[in-house]
């Protein structure tokens, strides 16, 4: 296989990265806390889609709706119920151990539903291969879906955050609370929507990333989870532009890494990097440095 | 009947008692200031009024609604600005991103636009500098922004928090000639201030706070002239 070929594989799996890095980022930006269920979100998404397309013969598109659906309710419904309560707790920890504890609720729930085996995940995008060079480069219809979407997704998230009222909003919330409540902002109603947008993209990283990996396991939304959430620091969490590199250039490495170094310690190389950029820059590649006003 | 009448009330920070059952009262038109020191209630008065903060004990009547237990965010929208301690302008919005959010709970667009151009006229600055992070702004600009922010919703009851706080002796005086030119403008205003000499030059009446309670009020005037207001906090 050419570089070429390695290098497209890395922006694959770089853009499924950087649209759940894209939550993780979204929901710290604002609620100032770290979901570590995001990863598990992903793979309930994933398994929304299969038992649609196996059980139920709902078309694909379709299916990936629903499971969206479903993450959105589901990440709502987290952060009502899990997160909320502890906002004002006096130390952040009590959130962060919470939404680990959410993490293993998802797992061990999906591992009572759906068992330990990996389920093989079916075809939902049915697009031909691109051929360059006498076939020496092929991109498949995945990979052009998945990139495509990473682009899409970006630019929509960007308009929303930097145009609309809603957007503002965010922002308001996410630099500071009280003073967006003073303008009549929901601070509550701000963050249930972030947790809403990310849970959708995590069930769209979800439908990509079994796509390309095709087994889903109860456990499927881990490890990318931790990744994400590493291309999100990479970036500068709290950055869009920021996850959006880090997760492709994170993808990238990984399978540079794989390929030319070795593949057992492909993740090593991964989590040294990001080791090296926040020694470099502490807040990551796009960190915003919050100076303070008095 | 009065627009604002604050009743008994009593707010707590976890055990510390920090409001010890104030009651005053703000009429339509007026500018009232309550001026105090460092620690006396004052902040959390605001803060209460417009709901950051609950109370125990008490009730906030504003317009003949109960608003005591109203969430902040709906405030707003009765007509209640709050331009709080230390401006809180959004850092990373633009001036005129900061102007709007002002407005958010506003629908009216042509209207909104209106109120923007009178903001512009009392704050040429602000669209001078429409365009830059507000984070980027002189401290004194921000104040401005942040009264600027305040006065896109058009509320009939600004509350200000310490607007002359570490501002310049320029721009002190033309935060006081804003209050009151938004005075006249038919908007009612309720003050916090430690400049007390400042703060009473210009209100109608005022209220004194010490460690959680009133213990003085009247007529601006008078209390500019008190004994025991000059000493304690006029620096006479």
């Amino acid at each position: 296989m050419s570089f070429l070929t390695y290098l497209k594989d890395g922006i694959s799996l770089g853009s499924v990265y950087a649209i759940i890095a894209l939550g993780y980022t979204m929901v710290y930006g604002i609620a100032k806390m770290l979901n570590f269920a995001h990863g598990d979100v992903i793979m309930v998404g994933a398994y929304v889609v299969l038992m649609l397309l196996t059980r139920a013969g709902v078309p694909g598109i379709l299916a990936v709706v629903i499971a969206m659906a479903v993450c959105t309710i589901l990440g709502i419904t987290i952060e009502k119920v899990a997160y909320r309560p502890l906002r004002k707790a006096s130390s952040p920890l009590a959130v962060l151990i919470t939404a680990i504890g959410v993490s293993y609720l998802l797992q061990n729930i999906a591992l009572l539903m759906f068992g330990a085996d990996g389920k093989t995940f079916v075809d939902v995008i049915k697009l031909p291969s691109l051929s360059f060079g006498d076939g020496k480069l092929v991109i498949s219809g995945t990979t052009i879906v998945t990139i495509l979407a990473c682009i899409i997704i970006m630019i929509c998230l960007t308009l929303f955050v930097g145009k609309t009222k809603q957007g503002h909003a965010m922002q308001a919330v996410s630099e500071d609370k009280d003073a967006a409540q003073l303008m009549g902002v929901n601070v509550n109603g701000t963050i249930s929507l972030t947790f809403a947008i990310g849970s959708a993209l995590a069930a769209v990283a979800g439908v990509l990333l079994c796509s390309a990996y095709p087994i889903v396991t109860p456990y499927t939304g881990a490890m990318p989870g931790i990744k994400a959430f590493v291309a999100a620091v990479f970036g500068g969490i709290g950055s869009i532009p920021g996850a959006m590199i880090g997760g492709i250039l994170l993808g990238v490495i990984e399978i540079l890494s794989k390929a030319y170094i070795s593949s057992q310690i492909a993740d090593a190389i991964v989590f040294g990097v990001l080791i090296i950029v926040l020694l470099v820059k502490p807040s990551g590649l796009f960190g915003k440095n919050v100076q303070e006003k008095v | 009947m009065a627009m604002l009448t604050v009743n008994n009330l009593h707010v707590y920070y976890g055990v510390i008692h920090a409001l010890k059952g104030i009651s005053f009262e703000v009429e339509k038109g007026e500018v009232i200031a309550l001026i105090g020191a460092n620690g006396a209630g004052k902040t959390t008065t605001l803060q209460t009024l417009t709901g950051l903060l609950s109370s125990k004990q008490g009730s906030v009547i504003f317009e003949g609604k109960d608003i005591t237990k109203v969430p902040a965010h709906k405030i707003v929208e009765m007509g209640i600005a709050h331009v709080p301690e230390g401006r809180r302008v959004f850092s990373q919005l633009s001036v005129y991103d900061n102007l709007k959010m002002g407005a958010f709970t506003r629908k009216d667009k042509a209207e909104i636009e209106e109120s923007l151009s009178i903001v512009y006229k009392r704050f040429p600055r602000l669209e001078e500098r429409k365009n830059q992070r507000a984070g980027t702004l002189s401290g004194g600009e921000q104040q401005m922004l942040a009264m600027g922010r305040a006065l896109m919703s058009r509320p009939r009851l600004i509350v200000m928090d310490e607007p002359s706080m570490g501002l310049s002796p320029i721009y002190v005086n033309e935060i006081f000639d804003i209050i009151e030119a938004v005075s006249k403008s038919g908007t009612t205003v309720l003050l916090v201030e430690q400049n007390a000499k400042k703060a009473l030059s210009i209100a109608d009446r005022a209220y004194v706070m010490e460690t959680g309670k009133i213990t003085m009020e009247g007529i601006a005037e008078d209390l500019l002239h008190n004994e025991a207001v000059r000493s304690a906090y006029l620096g006479e």
